[in-house]
């Protein structure tokens, strides 16, 4: 079972993470996995905190649960503190330093990214800062096919913005590429 | 059959598809959580396949429109969740008594009463059993994967038909909510009714003989509905040996078709000293500890899965507990099918209740450690 | 009329179950008269009916017959007229039935202007369950669970059906039953939500309780206090006063649902 992989996408509502955990379950489902996707619902998804799950492995997954993240997404402060705690020292954690700032263990792995930051800046559209988020955690985790990873998105995208979200995502990878942020509160002048 | 790609589906979608792809064209119901996808799905579907969605003033009416288009020849579905269940009740028993098909999907959610509308429980295994009132038959389906939502929805709505019941789906918030990879087969799904041409000129609607097809309103057939105890015809009788055999016959056209109905599967060791009988999503979670227990220890343990929860499957439980020491019953509620299982299992094997009540998953550590303490 | 007592009554299933000196039986006959008067195809015909007393007339009717539960006749006949909006419906309520438990989907069903004939027959009272007061017992009327009188307003439910959306009032009563047929007969013929309130007669439950007098005594004076809206136009208005108008009290052309939802979909009808 060390094939399962859990991830974790956490911020705030109308960050749109529930949307980025349907498209990248659908991309593991496009890419021949096995995929289970849940989420946080009801009021809290409507503007208070969000959480979305995304399990994917070889194997047929019973416990459709996220209980050890492989993968944690912080999207802000709020979700930042409340589930770094809860995850295991080798789980790969990836925060947006346009919100997360602040000091953390040095057990954790962390990385940071400007990833609000660069959709409002570059794309011009804060809205895709979910797909960019996928592109980050894909680089870093090679959790599907990229290729197959962007038709996906280009599928599953609200009609019109394919292009844009597939750009975003392809940003999320020249991010990874740059390197993470290397402490929290060395970004905080970028946390507006 | 050739197999189409696989699709990332939400278990309340299958339910739509499912049923669409059963024949359903009638769908009325009324927004409540967790089970309003299947009517958004409905009302995005229906219209293009010249189909009839609407939501209904309340979840009463949405009951008994469902009704009414049955009767009007549609095969047709509603889906609510556990407050919504309660108001269908009583038309709910109005199905049943006049024999008219219908499939009532039920997304449970934690009560009583308003709960926790946004988290997952099986507190309504008794409300499908016993919610409306009167000594009346009942088949309940509790799918444990996006699939089973499927291939449930379309065996209810096919069933429905062939034996003039109403029959729920019981998902839970969990099932109801997940997405996960499915591969839909392609063909026909739809089991046609017995020719409703084939009608004698003295039709029966309620013939005594057996099972007769309900001949749809304006077809010149003028037999009576009514939710009152009735002749062959449909017309109103308190003669109490009348009553009496109306009320058994329709009790025993399930028990004659108990082995189309009762749908059960077993995985695990074929003497299990420990088995662990349960339903719905909790199915997972349990699957999860055999998995690991029997196909990678070999340990003495099993899993006898119900798709049917009513009837209950007293047979299946019966030769269980003929090899089991031990049978855990894990349900996310207080403890309501457990009291079946002891009921056919108990004098045979010591029952086991596992109960979580907190909205949450039973999860595959709380299985295993009681697996573990009786191994 | 033998004719149509042959082929539109269930005989067999006669005697009904209706007191002496009921109004249900010539409110049905009026129905019955107005069906016929409409051409419609005894096939197509159906007859939805709620709980209580005037509900039991679907079961002397020879049509598709439908009685549902207490309050739901206009919710199963939504379901039925979308799924077979050919077919010719005619929902038949008392007034608690329709009032009361069965509020909600009466004025849903007026909104909605879907069309169904609903054919309320108020007779005041609870009669089956033996006389308790309804929305539509008038203020100070006495009931078994009004003893000393109802203190709350009743409903006008035409009023009430119009606000709601209907696009057809009528009233009649069991005292002039061939205005009642004409009445009916329109309603039917209307395209949209219609609502025909049938002024009737309940001596055992409500009659005596109120002393009203007998079954004559109570038609009788149903007849007297009613007024056509025809004849009303013509007379002055202190004439009006205490009298009760009659006729077609409003009709309106207004977009039918079942009609609207087919053309939504492209597809026909029938």
């Amino acid at each position: 079972m060390g094939n399962r992989q859990e991830i974790l996408l956490t911020g705030a509502g109308g960050q749109g993470l529930i949307l980025a955990a349907i498209i990248m379950a659908a991309a593991a489902v496009n890419d021949n996995k096995n995929v289970v996707q849940t989420q946080s619902y009801g009021p809290e998804a409507r503007g208070g905190a969000s959480m979305a799950g995304v399990i994917i492995d070889v194997d047929t997954i019973e416990y459709p649960k996220v209980t050890k993240p492989t993968v944690l997404l912080c999207m802000n402060q709020v979700s930042f503190n409340k589930y770094l705690p809860k995850v295991e020292p080798n789980c790969v954690i990836i925060a947006d330093s346009t919100f997360v700032s602040g000091t953390y263990s040095d057990d954790y792995n962390v990385q940071l990214f400007p990833i609000t930051k660069s959709a409002r800046e570059i794309i011009k559209k804060e809205v895709v800062a979910n797909m960019l988020a996928l592109g980050v955690i894909n680089a870093a985790t090679n959790l599907v096919d990229r290729q197959i990873f962007k038709e996906s998105i280009f599928q599953m995208a609200p009609k019109g913005s394919g292009e844009l979200n597939q750009e975003a995502f392809d940003l999320g990878y020249k991010l990874f590429g740059e390197g993470a942020g290397q402490r929290i509160n060395l970004s905080a002048e970028s946390n507006k | 059959m050739p197999e189409s790609k696989p699709v990332l589906m939400q278990g309340n979608e299958a339910c739509a598809v499912g049923a669409i792809n059963a024949g359903v064209r009638f769908y009325a119901g009324y927004p409540i959580t967790p089970s309003t996808e299947v009517a958004e799905q409905m009302a995005a579907k229906l219209p293009d396949l010249g189909g009839v969605f609407i939501q209904m003033e309340d979840e009463i009416a949405s009951m008994a429109a469902v009704i009414g288009a049955s009767i009007g020849g549609m095969r047709t579905l509603t889906a609510t969740s556990g407050p919504g269940f309660s108001l269908k009740q009583e038309n709910l028993g109005f199905a049943i008594m006049a024999e008219i098909p219908c499939v009532i999907v039920n997304v449970q959610r934690m009560g009583p009463s308003t709960g926790v509308p946004t988290a997952p429980a099986q507190g309504d295994v008794m409300q499908a059993r016993w919610g409306t009132h009167g000594d009346h038959p009942i088949i309940v389906f509790a799918p444990s994967s996006v699939y089973e939502s499927y291939y449930l929805t379309i065996a209810a709505v096919n069933l429905s038909q062939k034996l003039r019941q109403p029959i729920i789906v019981l998902l839970d918030e969990v099932i109801g909510h997940m997405r996960e990879k499915v591969t839909i087969p392609e063909g026909k799904l739809m089991v046609e009714r017995s020719s409703d041409k084939t009608v004698p000129a003295d039709y029966k609607p309620y013939d005594e003989k057996g099972i007769t097809p309900l001949v749809p309103f304006g077809f010149g057939h003028y037999y009576h509905v009514t939710g009152l105890f009735h002749d062959q015809y449909g017309f109103p009788t308190g003669d109490p040996p009348q009553v009496e055999r109306a009320l058994d016959r329709i009790h025993e056209k399930l028990e004659k078709y108990r082995d189309e109905i009762v749908l059960t599967n077993y995985i695990g060791h074929k003497e299990p000293r420990v088995a662990i009988v349960t339903y719905g999503c909790t199915v997972r979670s349990a699957r999860a500890v055999v998995k690991k227990a029997y196909w990678q220890n070999r340990m003495p343990v099993g899993l006898l899965s119900l798709q049917t929860v009513w009837p209950f499957p007293a047979k299946e439980v019966e030769e269980l507990a003929k090899q089991a020491d031990v049978i855990i019953v894990p349900e996310m509620n207080m403890g309501q099918l457990v009291g079946e299982v002891e009921r056919y299992a108990g004098s045979e094997a010591k029952v086991i209740p596992l109960n979580r009540y907190d909205g949450e998953m039973i999860s595959p550590d709380q299985i295993s450690e009681e697996v573990g303490r009786w191994l | 009329m033998e004719q149509l007592t042959q082929d539109f009554l269930r005989t067999k299933k006669l005697p009904h179950i209706w007191c002496p000196g009921c109004g249900n039986g010539i409110v049905t006959a009026a129905l019955v008269r107005a069906i016929e008067r409409t051409g419609f195809e005894q096939k197509d015909v159906v007859i939805v009916s709620g709980i209580g007393c005037s509900s039991r007339a679907a079961g002397y009717l020879n049509f598709n017959t439908l009685h549902t539960t207490h309050g739901r006749a206009l919710a199963f006949a939504t379901g039925l007229k979308m799924a077979r909006p050919e077919l010719k419906l005619f929902v038949i309520m008392g007034d608690g039935d329709c009032s009361a438990i069965g509020g909600n989907h009466f004025i849903h069903s007026a909104r909605r202007n879907l069309d169904l004939n609903a054919i309320v027959v108020n007779n005041h009272i609870y009669g089956m369950t033996g006389g308790q007061h309804s929305p539509l017992t008038p203020t100070g009327k006495k009931a078994t669970t009004a003893p000393r009188g109802t203190l709350e307003p009743a409903f006008d439910i035409l009023e009430l059906a119009k606000g709601a959306g209907a696009t057809f009032g009528a009233k009649g009563t069991a005292a002039q039953p061939r205005q009642l047929e004409q009445l009916i007969q329109r309603a039917a013929n209307h395209k949209g939500f219609s609502v025909v309130e049938a002024l009737s007669t309940c001596p055992i439950a409500y009659g005596r309780r109120n002393k009203l007098g007998g079954a004559v005594d109570m038609l009788k004076e149903m007849k007297e206090k009613s007024i056509s809206v025809e004849r009303a136009a013509k007379v002055d208005e202190s004439e009006l006063e205490g009298k009760t108008l009659t006729g077609v009290l409003y009709s309106i052309d207004a977009p039918e649902y079942s009609e609207e939802y087919y053309k939504s979909i492209g597809k026909e009808i029938g």
